[in-house]
């Protein structure tokens, strides 16, 4: 396990933004990289070689991994659905749009699809209470979701898979 | 039409860059504060104006920023507050997005007044592509020579830098935001110390929301004097609020707080009446932590008057029937919405974000959350509604930080003010799950009793 050279450019600047031994405080940046880069998710084994790229204890990784809920540490789906539940998105129909997934592919809160491809998640407020119901998908927000929507999105995850 | 400060030119096509914003005006009080005014004085205006925190405390920045330790020979930090996380709150991510740019502005002003020559934006992991957007702003500036070394030849060093959190509530609280700044799990320190005296990495440091620095830029571009006549009493100045819910247009609206809750909900200008014809049940008007109210308690004080968007008037009454103007996260609940579903999502929230160091909050939040959830479907007792008072109770005060208060609140002004609707669900075990509560008379006026000394 290791990242690029390339990443490895990128940690060197992650680590640029603090004074001359504060780089612990790169921690949750490079987690989020490596999590991107090792499979979408943190095994210890990714937690071990970010502790020593940072040259920090394994303890000081796995105590931030395990605080912040974006760090998946088991497995995930290729395409994760995390729909907000919080009060907003309820009032606009968040639990219609989980069942709706759940009747789609036959995935609960929790669940991957058998095939590896989707996560079902339910999350707590993201910040687009006026764009209600959403879902974070990877780097970016899907809003004003539909049954219609959530076709689209899994149709065009279908889709994009098949090019890769 | 109310007065826009902040985000008067967040439509204006291309905004986001730099040229376009530079060419509408923008960048100006950096050179009036580097090029023609002290630090001091900076802080100065920033006083006059009145401004106060827009994070949801409400606390006065100038005061916060004037309690800066400032020892020889140590560095000192701003650090602005993006981990917008609050139910019903995106205001900050609308600013950000819009007009980042207003954002490094207000920061390298606000720096300079501070004397810090790194800054760090704190924002919440989720809002990913608007790191994006914030780096090349932060680029362009430094391009234009607005950061970097020696700024305008004045001889004034900055870099800002932005910090991407991992989703943690918690860490909109300002010592929590410092530890996972400091690459650490976000559990909030003992204060005091306050940040002010030893912040980040044990440096004295101001931590501020995104909206606050924002704000800074009109005051210096005006003065203190000019910002404090807008507004009134001790709400000075434009409000961001984030509104959402039952209603037509959903969105960050700007009010120059003079405007009347009633007039915020059903004018065209801003909110646009309620949804689909129905009525206004109830209303969250600073972001989840604050009580909820019935609408007519919403729109009139217990003293009858009009309800005002202003500091003052959304708190008057205390909590007894008050709520608070907090971060601005408006909730709107028409008469079809149940407050007892509504309360149970916001404990379950407040479970999830409880980092877990004080009892009171780590335990307490998981039982609230436990006992809505049976009350909400069909299986509470009687006792359960004393049960929650008395837990929400034990919570408030009795923790590091302010989450536990933040937790019981909304639960405590559900009961206060809806426990009629929590009994009905008791009472009727089998139609509380196909049939809704509805309006009752929570939009019936009050009658305010007059009072005589004889």
């Amino acid at each position: 396990m290791k990242f690029s050279d390339d990443k490895i450019k990128e940690v060197q600047r992650i680590i640029n933004f603090y004074p001359e031994g504060k780089q612990k405080s790169a921690v949750i940046p490079v987690l989020h990289l490596a999590q991107q880069e090792f499979g979408g998710w943190l095994s210890s084994e990714t937690m071990d070689y970010v502790a020593s790229l940072l040259q920090l204890e394994p303890i000081e990784v796995y105590e931030v991994a395990t605080f912040y809920s974006m760090y998946n540490l088991k497995p995930v789906g290729k395409y994760m659905f995390e729909v907000c539940h919080t009060g907003p998105c309820m009032i606009n129909g968040s639990d219609d749009i989980v069942k709706y997934i759940y009747d789609k592919l036959g995935i609960k809160p929790g669940e991957t699809s058998e095939d590896g491809m989707f996560t079902l998640k339910t999350v707590e407020c993201l910040g687009a209470c006026g764009y209600a119901p959403m879902m974070q998908m990877g780097k970016n927000y899907r809003e004003h979701l539909t049954k219609e929507k959530v076709d689209a999105i899994i149709n065009e995850s279908r889709k994009e898979e098949k090019m890769i | 039409m109310g007065r826009k400060l902040l985000l008067d030119k967040a439509h204006i096509e291309n905004i986001r860059l730099y040229d376009v914003y530079r060419r509408e005006g923008g960048y100006r009080s950096v050179e009036k504060a580097l090029k023609s005014m002290s630090p001091d004085a900076v802080t100065e205006e920033v006083k006059k104006s009145g401004l106060r925190g827009r994070g949801g405390a409400g606390f006065p920045t100038g005061m916060k920023w004037s309690f800066l330790a400032k020892p020889e020979g140590v560095p000192r930090y701003l650090v602005v507050n993006a981990d917008e996380s609050e139910p019903g709150t995106f205001k900050d991510r609308y600013l950000m997005e819009f007009i980042p740019h207003l954002l490094i502005e207000g920061m390298i002003t606000s720096s300079f007044a501070l004397g810090a020559s790194r800054s760090y934006i704190y924002i919440r992991g989720e809002y990913a592509w608007i790191v994006d957007i914030l780096e090349q702003a932060i680029q362009e500036a430094k391009n234009n020579g607005f950061l970097g070394k020696n700024i305008l030849g004045t001889g004034y060093d900055l870099e800002i830098y932005v910090q991407r959190g991992a989703g943690a509530y918690i860490c909109g609280e300002e010592t929590a935001l410092l530890e996972s700044l400091e690459g650490k799990r976000g559990n909030p320190r003992i204060k005091p110390p306050f940040p002010a005296v030893k912040g980040l990495w044990d440096c004295p440091t101001v931590v501020n929301n995104v909206e606050t620095i924002a704000a800074v830029v009109p005051i210096i571009n005006e003065g203190g004097d000019e910002y404090a006549k807008i507004g009134v009493g001790k709400s000075t100045g434009t409000k961001l609020i984030s509104a959402c819910g039952n209603i037509n247009k959903q969105g960050v609206y700007e009010i120059d707080m003079t405007i009347s809750v009633e007039e915020f909900i059903y004018s065209d200008e801003y909110c646009g009446g309620i949804a689909n014809g129905r009525k206004l049940k109830a209303c969250i008007p600073g972001g989840s932590s604050v009580p909820i109210l019935p609408a007519n308690l919403l729109l009139k004080t217990a003293k009858g008057e009009q309800r005002m968007m202003n500091y003052e008037s959304l708190a008057d009454g205390g909590f007894a029937s008050g709520s608070m103007m907090g971060s601005g996260g408006f909730i709107v609940l028409d008469d079809t919405q149940c407050v007892v579903k509504h309360t149970y999502t916001l404990a379950r929230f407040y479970r999830h974000e409880s980092c877990g160091q004080c009892s009171p909050c780590r335990e307490g939040t998981g039982w609230m959350e436990k006992i809505l959830l049976k009350i909400d479907s069909g299986k509470g007792k009687m006792s359960d509604i004393d049960l929650l008072w008395d837990i929400q109770r034990k919570i408030e005060g009795n923790t590091i930080c302010p989450l536990g208060d933040a937790a019981a609140w909304p639960v405590a002004a559900a009961i206060r003010h809806f426990r009629d609707e929590f009994e009905w669900h008791i009472n009727n075990p089998e139609d509380c799950l196909r049939k809704n509560y509805g309006l009752a008379g929570y939009a019936d006026e009050i009658h305010v009793p007059v009072l005589s000394n004889e």
